[in-house]
């Protein structure tokens, strides 16, 4: 198929359905709204079903019901929305149900603004939802990257049974890229014998439910929780390297952030400044071991974000005390300037002399 | 020379190049005439609107009107009254730049009165690699339910078929087979050819409609 201009919003909608999934359950937020208003055209016209419920909570519930049959189920909503359907992730984790919740992130707190922010980078990682839990955090930096995690964000949601979240800037929703796409690959997963789908008075019924009464049981279930995220952290972990050659300011990036960095970079190599970039792609699990591949020439590392820095946490985990860590952002809906990033990494360099 | 009538409006797809398009032109227009006003109509993107350039407008001579509301933070459908002067003026040149879609362009009923035969052209911007505007039927369902929402008939295509920074001349091509479909099918000439600045000289004679450079204004280095 030749390459189409597609807004990212359409672009993961569409990548939603070429993945399978056939129930839309959402409510409208700025800056995401080209998503739902792209399900509610396209899926009736594959027998599925869209749903504009009457707030967040009521969709994600929706969809923590719809999830329990095995149909393949999306949401997306933005920041403050997303806040909302915390409490319908966690039961849904719980209940180790498979689900696709799309962010396009806007500034906060509270209702906050209508442009690009990454502060939801604890909602989403820590997340907002009670009890031990986990789900895989998505971060794509360009729109064909969006279209190939989404169509892969079904995948993964089926073969661990758990929520996944794809999250982008506001800028990854509203901006315009060509995009294809590509058949994924295919990934052995399991019968959903669990699911709801009438006993046909063959089998026991199965249950959907997140509650349990007796502690010694749910102790149990988070144990066998606890051994799946092990699993993801093993297998699912994501990441890019860029110019990590010679670097000596190693910056972390994500999503549409990264990209202004890329640009930074490329313009500091020419003013002969050696500078790299790690970009998460799993924001959870955190590419971790990518900082052990840090070359011997970096002096510091350097998190850049549309937040008032909330990857530095990560950053510092990750790099096990070995560099000092600096920390460059913008918020509130405002982007950081290639130039902004430039005179950071030379401020760093200068200070270190 | 931009020989269209006084009042032009801009119509299209979302993601078809109209804002880009839209600035550029009045930019042009600003070198050849004196009064020259730039409404950004859209109530429909929260991002990418011609508001965004209001400086770099300005600079050029061209006067920018969009919602009363302040910042780039609003996504509320408000547009100020302020687009009626211009569109009064005799002696002002004007573009209308409309939001995506149907749903946009219904904000220009509202103008319906100025919308004279002779003192306006309502060009409508056709991107070849949009997928519903990628096949005639596409195209000529888009204008029809365009016109219904305006009460105004399209008098001028543009081919602004693009993909961005990775454009080729055969993607134009393709764009101009399109529209010279559409042209025929509905007896409206294709008036330019939008082309990213650094393709224009590799372009052939046979392009249809005046030329026009586009500078990739709205779209930041690093995007």
């Amino acid at each position: 198929m030749d390459k189409v201009l597609m807004k990212g919003n359409e672009a993961i909608g569409a990548a939603a359905i070429k993945a399978g999934c056939k129930y839309f359950f959402g409510y409208p937020i700025t800056p995401q709204n080209e998503l739902p208003e792209f399900m509610s055209r396209e899926l009736p016209k594959i027998d599925g079903v869209f749903v504009q419920a009457e707030s967040e909570v009521a969709a994600i519930n929706m969809i923590y019901g719809a999830a329990g049959t095995g149909a393949r189920v999306m949401t997306s909503s933005s920041s403050p929305g997303v806040a909302l359907k915390q409490e319908g992730i966690s039961y849904i984790a719980g209940a180790e149900l498979p689900c696709v919740i799309v962010n396009i992130s806007r500034g906060g707190p509270g209702l906050g603004g209508i442009q690009p922010s990454q502060a939801d980078y604890f909602q989403s990682t820590r997340g907002g939802g009670n009890g031990d839990y986990r789900h895989l955090v998505y971060a794509p930096a360009s729109l064909q990257e969006a279209v190939d995690l989404t169509i892969e964000a079904f995948d993964v949601a089926d073969y661990y049974r758990n929520p996944v979240i794809v999250i982008g800037d506001g800028m990854i929703g509203q901006m315009m890229e060509p995009v294809e796409f590509k058949e994924p690959k295919k990934r052995e997963l399991p019968n959903k014998d669990w699911a709801t789908t009438g006993t046909k008075g063959e089998r026991r019924p199965n249950i959907i439910n997140s509650l349990a009464l007796d502690p010694a049981e749910l102790e149990k279930h988070n144990i066998k929780l606890d051994k799946k995220y092990k699993e993801i952290e093993k297998n699912e972990v994501r990441y890019e390297m860029y110019k990590m050659d010679k670097a000596e300011v190693v910056m972390v990036a994500y999503g549409t952030t990264a990209r202004i960095v890329k640009n930074a970079i490329d313009a500091l190599r020419e003013e002969g400044i050696n500078a790299g970039l790690i970009r998460p792609i799993t924001l959870w699990p955190f590419p971790n071991k990518a900082f052990n591949e840090i070359p011997d020439t970096a002096k510091a590392l350097l998190s850049v974000e549309m937040s008032m820095g909330q990857m530095i946490d990560d950053v510092k985990i990750a790099n096990e005390g070995r560099l000092p860590v600096h920390f460059y952002g913008r918020a509130g809906g405002m982007i950081p300037t290639p130039e902004a990033i430039m005179d950071k990494v030379k401020e760093i360099i200068g200070g270190g002399k | 020379m931009l020989n269209d009538n006084r009042i032009r409006v801009i119509i299209g797809h979302y993601g078809s190049g109209k804002t880009e398009f839209s600035i550029n032109y009045a930019i042009q227009l600003a070198k050849e005439e004196k009064k020259v006003a730039l409404a950004d109509l859209d109530v429909v993107n929260p991002y990418f609107r011609s508001r965004e350039k209001h400086g770099l407008l300005e600079e050029h001579g061209v006067k920018i009107m969009s919602s009363y509301v302040k910042g780039s933070g609003s996504d509320l459908p408000a547009v100020s009254a302020d687009v009626l002067g211009p569109l009064q003026d005799k002696s002002s040149n004007v573009v209308l730049d409309v939001g995506g879609d149907s749903m946009g362009a219904r904000t220009l009923g509202r103008y319906r009165e100025y919308f004279v035969e002779g003192d306006y052209d309502m060009f409508c911007i056709i991107n070849a690699n949009r997928i519903e505007t990628q096949t005639v039927e596409g195209v000529l369902h888009h204008i029809s339910s365009i016109e219904g929402a305006s009460r105004a008939k399209v008098t001028g295509l543009i081919n602004n078929t693009h993909l961005l920074r990775t454009t080729t001349v055969d993607e134009v091509l393709k764009g101009q087979r399109l529209c010279k479909e559409v042209s025929e099918a509905l007896n409206i000439p294709i008036k330019y050819t939008g082309v990213i600045e650094s393709l224009v000289n590799q372009l052939p004679q046979d392009i249809e409609g005046t030329i026009m450079p586009i500078k990739m204004i709205m779209r930041e280095a690093w995007m």
